[in-house]
C-alpha cells in the first residue's frame, strides 16, 4: 500500500499540552513540508485520547502505532520512519509497566482494550477544530435526521426507551426530563449545557470538549428541537480556557454550515448557543443556583418550595440542563437507535460511563466503560493495579460529594444505583484510586476542607456544620482528637443532611460517613493511641 | 489609562444586569484585578446598587479584588493531586518564593494561590503558572523551578 496516506495524530488535549504536545506538533508541520513524503502525510490535530499519563501521544493510523512521551527531537525520527521499508521507532512505544512488555500498537494496549468508547470514540481521531472533520466521521447527520424525518415527540419516545440517563451525577431520566420541559407552558425555552465541572479529581467533560465539541453541540441542538427552545448556553468553568476557545470555534463553524442560527437545515427552528463563562464556585453545579448566576447573580440555590428548572429556569422560563456527556450521547442515540443503547449496561443503569481515573493506580487516564463493569476491572486490568506493589486502600468516587469503598466491595458492578448502596454516588465520574498510604481521616478532612470552602453560605447546618466537621477532623489528624468525637460527626451529619436545600449539603457528609463505615479503626487509632496508621498525619 | 480601558469594555456591553459576570472576567483580564472604582463604574453602568457588584465579585472563587504578581503560581489541590502530595508541592514553593497561599509578594513579582482542580489529574501533581500548566510535579522538581526563575531574573 504505497500510495496510502499516512495520518498522525498529535494529541493536543490539557494534559499532553503541559508535556510540550503544543511544540511537537508545530515541529511536525515544519518538517512534514520539507519531506519528499509530505503529500502521503497528514499532520492532525486531535483531542484526548485519555492516557493522559504516557503524553505527549501520538497515534500513526493506518497502522495504529502508539507513540508515547514524544519530545520535540523524536519528530524527525518518526517522519522518517514513513519512508519504504523503514521500522517504526520501537523506542517510544508504549512499554506496560506492569507486564514489562513493550506493546506497539493502540488496541493491544489493555488501558485501552477493555474500554467500550462510544462517547470519547473521535475524540482521539477528528481535528476538534474542523467541521468537517466531524461531519466526515458521520456528524450531523443525526441532527439532520431529528429535523427532517422525525417529530420532537418521537425524539423524546426515543431517548425515553434508550434508558439514558444525566451524567451529571444523579442520573435522572433525560427523556422524562425533557418530556416535562417540552410540556411547560412558556413561548421562550432554553437549552444549556452544564460543563461546570467542578470536582476535583474529574476531567471527563474538559475533555469531551476539546476533543469533540462538536457531538455536545448537535445534541444540544436536537435537544431544542425536541423541546422548542430558540437559545441555548454553554455554562463551562472558566478555568478550562482551551475548552472554551474550541467550543467557540466549533459554534462558529456550525453557524457557517447553516447547523446554528435561523432556519435550520431549511426548516421553520431558529436557534443559537452562546458560551457563558463560570466564574468559579461548586454549587454553580447545582441547577437553580447555575442559572441565578447566569442572570448575574451570587451562585446560591433557590429556597424551596420551588418549582423544577425544566418550568421555571433561566429568567422564569423553561429550562432544560443537561450535562456535557448526557448531549454528547444525543447524536449517538438518533444514529443507532435506543434498542442499541438499551442493550449497553445493566438493567436500571443503561450506556457507558466516563471515569477520570487517576490517583495510585499504574494508568491513570479518562476511561469509558459500560455500566456494570466490576471495580476489579476498573483497577486491575484497564488501570493496571496499584503503582508501586502497594496494597489497595480504598475507591473515591463522587468528589467531595461521594465517598470511600473500601477493597472488600470490588466485585461490586458499578452503575448509580449500587454506587449510592455503597454509600457513594457516581457524581461527575471522578475515580481516585487510594493506596496504603493513604489516611482516610485525611481523606475526609481534606473533602471537608473543600466543602466548607464552597458552601454558599445560604443554609446555616451547611454554613457552620462544615466548617465544625472540618475542625474536628483537623484535630483529629493533629493528634487533638477527643472520644466522642466520631460519635459527634455522625450527628452533624445527620443535621447538616437534613438541614440543607441542595445537594452541596445533603452530600457533603458522604466523605466523612463512608470512612467512618469503613476505616473506623483509622479514626480510633488517631484519637485512642494518637497514631496515624498511613503515617501522613503529623501528630502532636 | 484604566478608565480608558474600563470604558472600551463597557461599550460592547448593553448594561443589563446578568452581564455583570462577563463584564467582570473581561476587566479583571485586562486589569489584573477589580479595582473599587471599576466595580463602582460597572453598578451604575449595569444600574444596581454598588453593594450588588461587590457580592457577586467576592462569591466567586475567579475574582480578585487585590492586585495579582505577574507569575500567578496555582497550585492544584484536586483530589488525586492532594493524594499524591501537592501539601507538600504547596509547602516547598511557599518556602522558596517566601509567600503563604493567597499572598502577593511586594514586588509584585509573584502571586501564590491554590485552586480546586486544573483538570490535569491524570499529571498529578500539578501547578499551573500564568497559562501553562506543569503535571508530575515533586518538591525537588518545584525547587528547580522557582530557583531557576529566582536566576533568570537576576541575569535579565
Amino acid at each position: 500500500m504505497p500510495d496510502e496516506k499516512i495520518f498522525v495524530h498529535v494529541c493536543q488535549g490539557t494534559g499532553c499540552i503541559s508535556g510540550g504536545a503544543e511544540r511537537v506538533f508545530n515541529k511536525f508541520k515544519d518538517l512534514a513540508g520539507s519531506s519528499v513524503n509530505d503529500s502521503k502525510i497528514v499532520i492532525k490535530k486531535t483531542g484526548c485520547h485519555g492516557f493522559c499519563q504516557q503524553g505527549p501521544l501520538i497515534v500513526v493510523e493506518p497502522h495504529g502505532f502508539f507513540y508515547t512521551k514524544v519530545k520535540e527531537d523524536d519528530v524527525e525520527e518518526i517522519l522518517n520512519s514513513f519512508e519504504h521499508d523503514k521500522k517504526p521507532v520501537a523506542r517510544l512505544f508504549y512499554h506496560d509497566p506492569v507486564t514489562e512488555q513493550i506493546i506497539p500498537k493502540y488496541n493491544d494496549i489493555p488501558f485501552y482494550k477493555l474500554q467500550d468508547r462510544t462517547i470519547l470514540k473521535h475524540c482521539g481521531n477528528i481535528d476538534p477544530e474542523d467541521i468537517q472533520d466531524y461531519i466526515s466521521v458521520g456528524g450531523y447527520k443525526a441532527l439532520k435526521r431529528a429535523v427532517t424525518e422525525i417529530t420532537p415527540d418521537e425524539i423524546i419516545q426515543e431517548i425515553k426507551k434508550s434508558g439514558l440517563r444525566g451524567l451529571g451525577g444523579a442520573g435522572f431520566p433525560t427523556g422524562k426530563k425533557w418530556e416535562s420541559c417540552r410540556n411547560a407552558q412558556g413561548n421562550i425555552k432554553y437549552v444549556i449545557c452544564n460543563a461546570d465541572e467542578g470536582d476535583p479529581g474529574a476531567f471527563q467533560d474538559r475533555s469531551v470538549m476539546e476533543g469533540n465539541p462538536h457531538s455536545v453541540i448537535e445534541g444540544m441542538i436536537i435537544a431544542a428541537y425536541a423541546i422548542g427552545a430558540q437559545k441555548g448556553f454553554i455554562y463551562v468553568r472558566a478555568e478550562y480556557p482551551l475548552a472554551v476557545s474550541r467550543l467557540k470555534i466549533a459554534i462558529e463553524q456550525a453557524r457557517e454550515e447553516g447547523f446554528l442560527g435561523e432556519n435550520i437545515l431549511d426548516n421553520r427552528f431558529n436557534f443559537d448557543i452562546e458560551i457563558f463563562q463560570g466564574a468559579g464556585a461548586f454549587v454553580c453545579g447545582e441547577s437553580t443556583a447555575l442559572v441565578r448566576s447566569m442572570e448575574g447573580k451570587r451562585g446560591m440555590p433557590k429556597p424551596m418550595p420551588r418549582s423544577r428548572t425544566t418550568e421555571e429556569g433561566l429568567w422564569n422560563n423553561p429550562t432544560l440542563l443537561n450535562n456535557v456527556k448526557t448531549f454528547a450521547n444525543i447524536p449517538l442515540i438518533i444514529n443507532n437507535g435506543a434498542e442499541w443503547f438499551f442493550s449497553k449496561g445493566t438493567d436500571k443503569c443503561k450506556g457507558t460511563a466516563v471515569f477520570s481515573l487517576t490517583g495510585k493506580v499504574m494508568n491513570c487516564g479518562l476511561i469509558e466503560v459500560p455500566m456494570g463493569i466490576t471495580l476489579r476491572k476498573i483497577i486491575y486490568e484497564i488501570g493496571g493495579g496499584i503503582a508501586g506493589s502497594k496494597k489497595l486502600k480504598a475507591v473515591q468516587t463522587g468528589g467531595p460529594s461521594g465517598g470511600c469503598i473500601p477493597p472488600d466491595l470490588l466485585d461490586m458492578r458499578v452503575d448509580f444505583d449500587s454506587l449510592k448502596e455503597a454509600g457513594t454516588i457516581m457524581g461527575s465520574g471522578g475515580m481516585v484510586i487510594m493506596d496504603e498510604d493513604t489516611c482516610m481521616v485525611d481523606v475526609a478532612r481534606y473533602f471537608l476542607d473543600f466543602t466548607q470552602r464552597e458552601s454558599c453560605g445560604q443554609c446555616i447546618p451547611c454554613r457552620l456544620g462544615t466548617v465544625q466537621m472540618f475542625r474536628i477532623l483537623d484535630d483529629i489528624t493533629k493528634g487533638k482528637g477527643r472520644k466522642g468525637d466520631i460519635d459527634f460527626l455522625l450527628e452533624l451529619s445527620e443535621s447538616i443532611m437534613k438541614g440543607s436545600i441542595c445537594g452541596l449539603g445533603k452530600t457533603a457528609p458522604n466523605p466523612v460517613l463512608t470512612t467512618i463505615r469503613y476505616f473506623r479503626d483509622e479514626y480510633e487509632a488517631h484519637i485512642n493511641d494518637k497514631k496515624c496508621p498511613a503515617k501522613i498525619c503529623a501528630m502532636q | 489609562m484604566e478608565e480608558e480601558i474600563l470604558k472600551d469594555i463597557l461599550s460592547s456591553y448593553r448594561g443589563k444586569r446578568n452581564e455583570i459576570i462577563p463584564i467582570l472576567q473581561e476587566v479583571q483580564d485586562n486589569l489584573g484585578y477589580l479595582p473599587e472604582k471599576a466595580m463602582t463604574e460597572i453598578a451604575e453602568f449595569v444600574k444596581v446598587p454598588e453593594s450588588h457588584v461587590y457580592s457577586v465579585a467576592s462569591f466567586y472563587a475567579q475574582f480578585r479584588l487585590l492586585p495579582l504578581g505577574r507569575k500567578r503560581v496555582a497550585v492544584c489541590r484536586g483530589t488525586a493531586c492532594h493524594i499524591r502530595g501537592a501539601p507538600q508541592i504547596l509547602k516547598t514553593i511557599e518556602d522558596e518564593i517566601h509567600l503563604k497561599e493567597g499572598e502577593t509578594s511586594e514586588d509584585l513579582e509573584y502571586t501564590l494561590e491554590t485552586v480546586a482542580c486544573i483538570g490535569c489529574c491524570a499529571l498529578a501533581p500539578c501547578i499551573r503558572i500564568n497559562r501553562e500548566v506543569s503535571g508530575e510535579m515533586t518538591p525537588e522538581k518545584a525547587k528547580l523551578l522557582f530557583s531557576k526563575n529566582v536566576k533568570e531574573e537576576k541575569n535579565a
